[in-house]
């Protein structure tokens, strides 16, 4: 499903380049449900903002369900990125001004779903991630677990075939956090890729399949 | 992304930064009533001029003596002195089939005196049919008398103020003044009827034109005031006039005719470009109110960096983010233009009580054209503001906390 060879992502810092990624080659199936793990800057949320289209390599080529993807145009990219890719972040990122709802149905506005179909999958959504009640709640009248559960709603409302998750669950405390893996690893069963990229070894060992980044290169490649 | 989400959308972040859009739509309603206000004096101005006009009288064509030349005339120069109209001028323009009645004048100034009270006052010269050609209507009495205007009868009419300084509330009809070092009867009364373009008929004393004449002892006429017969007439008894003039004159061409139509329609039109500059002046504020968005609107991009980067990491194009932005704009622009509308509605509301001699209503075109200087600026300045949001770098935009 994700086919990465040759990739390198130099970054230009002053006079110097600085290599966040070197010679990736990767391949990931569909539905498989694999971490990443590595000291800070080994390159690893570089490598998943790459796999999630929202930066571009170097060099190298990126096919995603067997299409090349890295020469589509910024526009091309954001429609890929719409319709396959989910993403979850430490920090939520929510729009403090829309209501919980509001927030999960944004991906749906901006694909022009028509506004009765929003309502009963937002309404779902609302159900299945145990937010009930709060719908019309912003943001900074929930609290952490419910926020990146609104968070991980939203990735999931256009029913992507990968989620990219950048250290989940590094903004909660240890039962949030759990709870959290629980409801991603709930996805990933039902046949959604996850990409989960942590430095919590505990969370990575969970992963059916454990990549470990040191300086811009996959270094270990372990299968349970 | 359909239109009523982006404009939801869009309003949705205009209410979440309250004193931002406040100040904006405050900018944006300032410059449109600014707008609004100036051109409606200016429109004001112009409708009271016309108005001032019409009061003159209807198909009225103006005979002045000496010509005006635009192609060298040595005449000038030389003082060779313009030959004087006269009263046979005068009644000889009654030939015309496009006149319905003329109206000699002579205009002086003299002393007017009873026994008890004098004041200098202006004396008009005319005959009995100024009064139907000036639309002047009579308070008491009557107006001078028809017959041969040659005659110099001692007859005046008095404007309503004079007859009130000079005999009070006492009766005036009838009794007898002197003008100069003559004596006049008063037979009528003029009703009052205000000023109207800078001649107030209030403060006249009328007298017929040969008496006029003996006062001041001249042949010559300050004027031939010409009632065409219709409208369509105008230009045929103005042509009439040269021409019968013109034979009277040994075929020189030596008297200006005026048809009022001509003077309004220049006065229409300096009066119009007034009232543009005017909303020119006005739009400028305009202006200024769009680079107040721009500036605000690029503070907004950078306080949302998160926000945009958000909306490009779950699919939103350069393109939707482009637009998201101008919507902001042109809903901030309308709400603004709107509220300047009725700010500036208001404002000539007030202006029209305050000063009611002024017609006070903006003129349509420079609402629209106001509405939509502000629509345009406003959207053309978050032009700058939309690309660099569409251009933010989403993984930079996201890793700043």
């Amino acid at each position: 499903m994700i086919q990465l060879s040759g990739i390198q992502r130099v970054f230009q810092v002053g006079d110097q380049e600085v290599h966040a990624l070197r010679d990736i080659d990767l391949s990931i199936g569909a539905g498989e449900y694999l971490s990443l793990m590595g000291p800070s800057g080994s390159g690893k949320s570089t490598l998943l903002n790459l796999i999630g289209l929202l930066d571009r390599p170097s060099a190298g080529l990126y096919r995603l369900d067997e299409h090349d993807v890295t020469g589509l145009s910024d526009e091309e990219q954001a429609q890929v990125r719409r319709d396959k890719i989910g993403f979850v972040f430490q920090f939520f990122h929510l729009i403090p001004r829309l209501s919980a709802a509001a927030n999960i149905e944004l991906p749906l506005l901006l694909a022009g779903v028509p506004a009765e179909e929003r309502n009963s999958r937002v309404a779902r959504l609302i159900v299945d991630y145990g937010l009930t009640g709060r719908e019309t709640h912003r943001p900074d009248q929930l609290s952490g677990g419910q926020r990146q559960r609104v968070a991980i709603a939203r990735a999931t409302v256009m029913q992507p075939a990968v989620i990219l998750a950048d250290e989940p669950t590094g903004n909660l405390d240890r039962a949030t956090g759990q709870e959290v893996m629980s409801i991603l690893e709930g996805l990933a069963a039902k046949g959604v890729t996850l990409i989960l990229v942590t430095h919590d070894p505990e969370i990575g060992n969970r992963a059916r399949r454990k990549l470990r980044m040191v300086d811009g290169r996959i270094v270990a490649d372990q299968r349970a | 992304m359909k239109l009523t989400d982006v404009l939801r959308f869009a309003s949705g972040s205009l209410a979440g930064a309250r004193a931002r859009t406040l100040l904006m739509v405050a900018a944006m309603a300032i410059g449109v009533a600014a707008v609004v206000v100036l051109t409606s004096l200016g429109e004001g101005a112009r409708l009271y001029v016309v108005g001032q006009f019409s009061s003159l009288g209807t198909n009225l064509v103006i005979v002045l003596p000496g010509r005006s030349e635009t192609t060298g005339n040595p005449g000038m120069l030389l003082g060779e002195t313009t030959r004087d109209l006269t009263l046979d001028d005068a009644l000889s323009l009654t030939r015309s089939r496009a006149i319905r009645r003329i109206a000699p004048l002579n205009v002086g100034s003299a002393l007017v005196s009873t026994h008890k009270r004098n004041r200098e006052t202006p004396v008009l010269g005319s005959t009995a049919d100024m009064l139907a050609i000036r639309h002047m209507s009579m308070g008491q009495g009557h107006f001078l008398p028809g017959g041969d205007p040659r005659q110099a009868t001692p007859v005046c009419v008095l404007g309503a103020k004079v007859k009130n300084e000079l005999f009070g509330t006492q009766q005036a009809v009838g009794e007898w003044l002197r003008i100069g070092d003559r004596r006049f009867r008063v037979i009528g009364v003029l009703a009052s009827q205000g000023q109207s373009m800078g001649f107030d008929s209030d403060e006249l004393v009328i007298v017929p034109v040969a008496s006029a004449q003996m006062l001041f002892n001249t042949s010559s006429l300050f004027r031939i005031l010409i009632e065409a017969r219709s409208r369509e007439d105008i230009l045929r008894a103005k042509q009439d006039a040269e021409d019968i003039l013109a034979k009277r004159h040994e075929g020189e061409r030596d008297v200006t005719v005026v048809t009022q139509d001509a003077i309004l329609a220049t006065f229409d039109r300096i009066l119009r470009a007034l009232t543009l500059a005017v909303g020119g002046i006005a739009a400028i504020s305009l202006a200024v109110a769009g680079i107040l968005i721009m500036n605000v609107m690029l503070i907004a991009v950078s306080q949302r960096t998160q926000e945009i980067g958000l909306l490009k990491a779950i699919g939103a194009a350069p393109g939707q983010i482009r637009v998201l932005f101008f919507a902001e704009a042109a809903v901030l622009s309308l709400v603004g233009a709107l509220a300047g509308l009725v700010l500036g509605f208001m404002g000539s509301f007030v202006i029209g009580s305050l000063y009611p001699l002024l017609p006070s209503t903006p003129p349509w075109w420079a609402v629209l054209a106001a509405f939509a200087t502000a629509l345009g600026t406003g959207v053309l300045f978050s032009v700058a503001p939309a690309r660099r949001a569409s251009r933010l770098d989403p993984v930079e935009s996201l890793a700043r906390h």
